[in-house]
């Protein structure tokens, strides 16, 4: 199925129509091509979120995200396993909160470091 | 009466950047005064990603980047005091903060840079009709509730106003299991960035009604629903075309403002931002020695920016400080054209370092094919041909020193339709 979308790679925001065999037409440069692609054939998303931290003076919540890009289709998933997810003082950027996140390679890391 | 070099107000990005760069050149006797527990401002509750493309090259969450400047402040040994909160500002450069630490304290400082960042607009600022029940809340406030205390506001939302805090909280909400039955902004194009329009909105099916308003309130005690309506071209509502959502929640993403009011009360003249005006090193011009950068100044998409724009503060505090810069009655000031929304700053310093000068501005609406002319005392000196540009983001344009003449009258910046051939 051919789909229409907005380029989000640049300010200037071509209309781009990707048709069945991915090619890309209404893209004003090369990057418009490859976005479009990625966003028709697999379109994946960061997921940034925050989980219960334990033992913190000064915050309840602690920010994470997937150390990389996830399937669009799997983010209520994936949220479903951050809500159970716990962190303990002391967290550190970049410590692994859990390991691949909804069946994904994709581990779910700290991004705040909470030392008390 | 405590005596310092320079004292910075505000501990958010720009506020970091600027007391880092000052070190750098050679000032360090530097205090940060924060109000709030932690440094980072802004950045605290903005847990996504999309921070520092151009600062780091690669793409952090908000508090990955400001843990990236802490730690500069920190390496360097530059004093900061948290929950720290200014209260008074005078052209003479002395500053009154309170603190429960250290109680009411006054301190003379050689230079200051302001950097308090910026406020939300709410909604007695736009004087929604109907009741005035509980569940109205800016969408800043909602973003800080659930991302530093997770406590989610609300179940079924909707929100007025298409800025990015807004659209981001759609997602947020959306993800923590709330149901967002639609966006209305009162124009007839969108405020935020379109990525955040693709990714926040597009992504989970949410409604983006342009041109329309929320035109009633219900509820007793307690939100119960709202009504929109479209708008016509003046931005009347238009009798016959309401709808009504059952909501639990109403979110205001309606602008932002700088949180000036310190600069206002010394007396130092603003600009059409509400921030103070400005020369090429962001010194107010009405007060030689206090600088000014970040949201404070004009409201920044970019955080990247911010920092570029804070550390140009803060060189030039330390070369106030230290008796290298020495105020100019001469400079070119700056005018805002046709099409223009704003531009910053408000003079041009010709004795500012590099080969170029930094103009920002807004469009007021979007265009597609136009030239953004910079014309000094009415003559073109350049003309740049943009595809596409809107108010949703700001512009930079390095002008080369070279094209400016100092004598050469005040400096415009306007957009002219592109001729068809
Ligand atoms: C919701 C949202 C999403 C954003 N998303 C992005 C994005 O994806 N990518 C991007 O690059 N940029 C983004 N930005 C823009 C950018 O990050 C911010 O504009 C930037 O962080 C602002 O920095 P600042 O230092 O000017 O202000 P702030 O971060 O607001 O810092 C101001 C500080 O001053 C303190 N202060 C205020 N008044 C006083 C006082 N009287 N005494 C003492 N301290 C005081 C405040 O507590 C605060 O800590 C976003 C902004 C927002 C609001
Ligand atoms: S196709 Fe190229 S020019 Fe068009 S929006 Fe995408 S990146 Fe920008």
């Amino acid at each position: 199925m051919a789909v229409e979308l907005t380029c989000i790679v640049c300010p200037r925001g071509c209309h781009l129509h990707v048709d069945d065999d991915l090619n890309v037409t209404g893209n004003s440069c090369p990057r418009g091509a490859v976005y479009g692609k990625q966003e028709v054939s697999n379109p994946v998303r960061t997921l940034t979120s925050t989980v219960v931290v334990e033992g913190s003076g000064h915050l309840w919540v602690c920010p994470v995200k997937t150390d990389v890009a996830i399937p669009k289709g799997k983010l209520f998933d994936a949220m479903k396993e951050v809500n159970a997810v716990k962190a303990k003082v002391p967290v550190h950027i970049g410590d692994v909160l859990l390991k691949g996140i909804a069946g994904t390679e994709a581990n779910l890391i700290a991004t705040r470091e909470i030392l008390d | 009466m405590e005596k310092r070099d320079l004292v910075i107000i505000g501990g958010g990005s720009a506020g970091m950047a600027a007391a880092v760069a000052a070190y750098d050149k050679g000032v360090h006797d530097i205090l940060i005064l924060e109000r709030t527990e932690f440094l980072g401002g802004i950045l605290n509750q903005c847990i996504h990603n999309g921070f520092g493309l151009h600062e780091f090259k690669e793409e952090l969450t908000g508090p990955e980047f400001f843990t990236r400047f802490v730690k500069q402040v920190e390496e360097r040994g530059i004093e900061y005091k948290l929950s720290a909160n200014v209260v008074g500002v005078t052209k003479d450069k002395v500053v009154t903060y309170f603190s429960g630490e250290d109680g009411c304290v006054e301190v003379q400082a050689k230079a200051i840079v302001m950097a308090a960042g910026c406020y939300e607009r709410n909604a007695g600022a736009i004087g929604i009709p109907g009741d005035r029940p509980s569940g109205v809340i800016t969408a800043g406030q909602a973003q800080l509730y659930l991302n530093a205390y997770g406590y989610m506001v609300g179940k079924k939302v909707f929100i007025l106003g298409s800025g990015d805090i807004g659209l981001i909280m759609a997602r947020r909400m959306t993800l923590e299991g709330a149901k967002v039955l639609g966006v209305a902004e009162l124009m007839p194009y969108s405020n935020g960035l379109e990525r955040n329009i693709q990714q926040c909105l597009k992504d989970f099916d949410i409604p983006l009604y342009l041109s329309h308003t929320v035109t009633k309130v219900i509820g007793k005690g307690k939100l119960e629903a709202i009504e929109i309506s479209q708008v016509d071209e003046r931005m009347k509502p238009i009798p016959g075309t309401e709808k009504r959502f059952e909501v639990d929640t109403l979110l205001l993403s309606i602008g932002l403002i700088p949180n000036n009011d310190l600069l206002d009360k010394a007396g130092i003249e603003a600009s059409k931002t509400r921030g103070a005006k400005v020369d090429s090193r962001m010194m107010t011009l009405s007060a030689p020695g206090i600088f000014s950068a970040g949201n404070v100044l004009h409201v920044h998409d970019l955080v990247d920016y911010v920092v570029a724009e804070g550390r140009t503060a803060g060189e030039g505090a330390a070369a106030y400080i230290k008796g290298e810069l020495k105020p100019s009655e001469e400079g070119i000031l700056t005018e805002a054209g046709k099409g223009i929304g704003y531009v910053v700053p408000a003079k041009l310093d010709l004795d500012a370092p590099g080969d170029a000068l930094e103009v920002k501005f807004r469009v007021s609406r979007p265009s597609k094919n136009v030239y953004v002319v910079y014309s000094q005392g009415g003559v073109p000196i350049k003309k740049i041909l943009k595809l596409a540009i809107i108010p949703s983001e700001m512009e930079i344009y390095k002008l080369p020193k070279n094209l400016l003449k100092a004598d050469g009258g005040p400096l415009t910046v306007s957009l002219e339709p592109k001729e068809e051939k």
